[in-house]
């Protein structure tokens, strides 16, 4: 069965219809990246994932996501727990105002760890999971706000790893990074993938090639194809993602 | 020199002129004060309450118009504090629709240029129909009602600055909308808060007319919520308005100390700000 299943989801803000009968399966384990160019509904569709999207005004949603088989959008979720599982790292890195310490301990706080050694424990391990422990080990207690921009982002990464989420949501993660720090926040992700599944959406088609299990492309509101790696980059079936992917004006 | 050249200096002139104009004015009234009140300022000034009468006598201090004014200033600002941050949090588009909000907005922006006597005189009718002379509290509850709408509009145009991503942050982590404005977007506006309320206590303690009927006049220290209480603008001009020169120096004196208080704690306010804006995320 797959993680998250998407069925005929439509959102629109006012009368602008964004996202157009999309439905999608992520699968558990793995990363799927959605590819499609900037202001096609890419970021909305993620959004819609974790139930950020209604806090906006306007915003329209109708169709159903599946998590686990048990439905998002149902009236009796608990959307803070919901959350949690779905961890989402945006664009550009947002630390919250408070010490390197702080942020990462935030999440556990809130739910409930008290305990100084176990919150320790939790804010290295996470730390080294994102890679940014060797760099801050000396510096916990410091404003986040003090890093450089890669650094900020790879803590925002330990920060939502620090909840335990099963399912951690990018959008366009490394596109406001130096390229060193991009390709660090790449490779953890790609070692993330046997114990989370990951979405990543980007318009940067050289960054899906390498990270991708699953692809999926979305032009214009509508989910046009989707599958494995191979199947979208080699033999497209579509000719817009076809032109897309060459490189071709799509329009 | 083209024209637009001949503009940009103009413009800058006409900046510094305004600016040395405003600080001009601002130290010639401190020149003022200085000179006319250092001769008076004395040890006894600080540390004895007025001895003759409601700050007619020419002996004592005014002990108990710096402790009165402490007082009423420092609960008020406390109380309004209290209140300002969960009607400003109230205000935002969490909690409220827009144009419910803008429509607070503007009452708020109303009460903010309300002068302060129709607080006094407001305060004063409340306290008359409840049976209540001029006391302590009623004087903190008519400067409250003064600091009010000027610290909740102070709190809440920071609060809408707040960038939106910073918030939703917090959402994706599984925090609820309490935990997000409390542990984050209070964080986040630390500075902005210890503004407002620099503001709101600047406005408190200078304040004279609000306090008249409210908050009364004696020679004492109260010592209970109920006990009417002393203070420094009303000293001010109750000495200013004696016809004995020395009695009026002593007026100069009390508003250096007023203005010192002032100073200080704006100073030693900053201070603490600047240690927690360094976590404020830009």
């Amino acid at each position: 069965m797959c993680h998250i299943t998407i069925k005929g989801l439509n959102v629109s803000y006012g009368n602008q219809h964004v996202l157009k009968n999309v439905s999608l399966e992520i699968p558990h384990n793995k990363i799927t990246v959605i590819i499609g160019p900037s202001g096609c509904g890419k970021t909305t569709l993620l959004k819609s994932l974790n139930r950020l999207l209604e806090l906006q005004d306007g915003v329209k949603i109708s169709g159903s996501v599946y998590m686990d088989g048990e439905s998002v959008y149902d009236p009796k979720v608990d959307v803070t727990e919901l959350r949690k599982k779905m961890g989402l790292l945006s664009q550009r890195p947002y630390p919250l105002p408070m010490s390197v310490y702080d942020n990462v301990a935030y999440g556990p706080r809130i739910h409930g760890q008290r305990k100084k050694q176990i919150l320790n424990e939790i804010v290295e391990k996470n730390l080294k999971a994102a890679g940014l422990w060797e760099e801050v080990k000396d510096r916990l207690k410091t404003p986040a706000a003090s890093l450089s921009i890669g650094q900020q982002q790879r803590l925002c990464l330990a920060r939502c790893l620090a909840v335990s989420p099963e399912v951690i949501l990018c959008d366009e993660p490394t596109s406001a990074l130096d390229p060193f720090s991009a390709q660090k926040i790449e490779e953890t992700l790609s070692q993330l993938k046997t114990e989370y599944s990951i979405v990543v959406v980007t318009h940067n088609l050289r960054r899906a090639r390498r990270l991708a299990d699953y692809v999926g492309f979305i032009f214009l509101g509508e989910l046009i194809e989707h599958g494995e790696k191979k199947d979208i980059f080699e033999n497209p079936k579509d000719e817009r993602t076809r032109r897309y992917i060459s490189g071709e004006s799509y329009l | 020199m083209t024209l637009r050249h001949v503009e940009e200096q103009c413009f800058k002139v006409l900046m510094v002129c305004a600016t040395f104009l405003i600080l001009g004015s601002l130290f010639a009234v401190i020149g003022v004060i200085l000179v006319k009140g250092a001769g008076a300022l004395s040890l006894s000034m600080i540390t004895q309450t007025s001895k003759g009468g409601y700050y007619l006598g020419k002996e004592g201090g005014v002990l108990n118009a710096i402790v009165g004014s402490l007082y009423l200033a420092l609960g008020a600002t406390a109380a309004s504090l209290l209140l300002s941050l969960p009607i400003a949090f109230c205000l935002q588009r969490e909690y409220m629709k827009k144009r419910t909000a803008n429509m607070v907005r503007l009452l708020l922006d109303v009460l903010w240029g309300v002068p302060s006597i129709i607080y006094g005189v407001f305060g004063f009718t409340v306290m008359l129909f409840l049976g209540l002379r001029a006391s302590l509290l009623g004087g903190i509850a008519a400067l409250t009602l003064l600091e009010l709408p000027i610290m909740i509009r102070a709190i809440d145009e920071v609060l809408q600055m707040v960038p939106r991503e910073l918030k939703e942050t917090s959402y994706t982590l599984g925090a609820t909308r309490y935990e997000t404005m409390f542990k984050v977007v209070t964080r986040q506006i630390l500075p902005g808060i210890v503004s407002a309320v620099i503001l709101a206590f600047g406005r408190g303690i200078g304040d004279a007319a609000s306090i008249l009927f409210t908050a009364g006049y004696t020679d004492h220290i109260p010592y209970s919520l109920l006990d009417p209480v002393a203070s420094l603008p009303l000293a001010v001009f109750f000495q200013m308005g004696t016809p004995f020169p020395e009695v009026q120096e002593r007026a100069y004196a009390s508003a250096l100390i007023l203005l010192i208080i002032v100073l200080l704690l704006t100073v030693s306010s900053r201070l603490f700000s600047r240690r927690f804006s360094k976590f404020v995320i830009r």
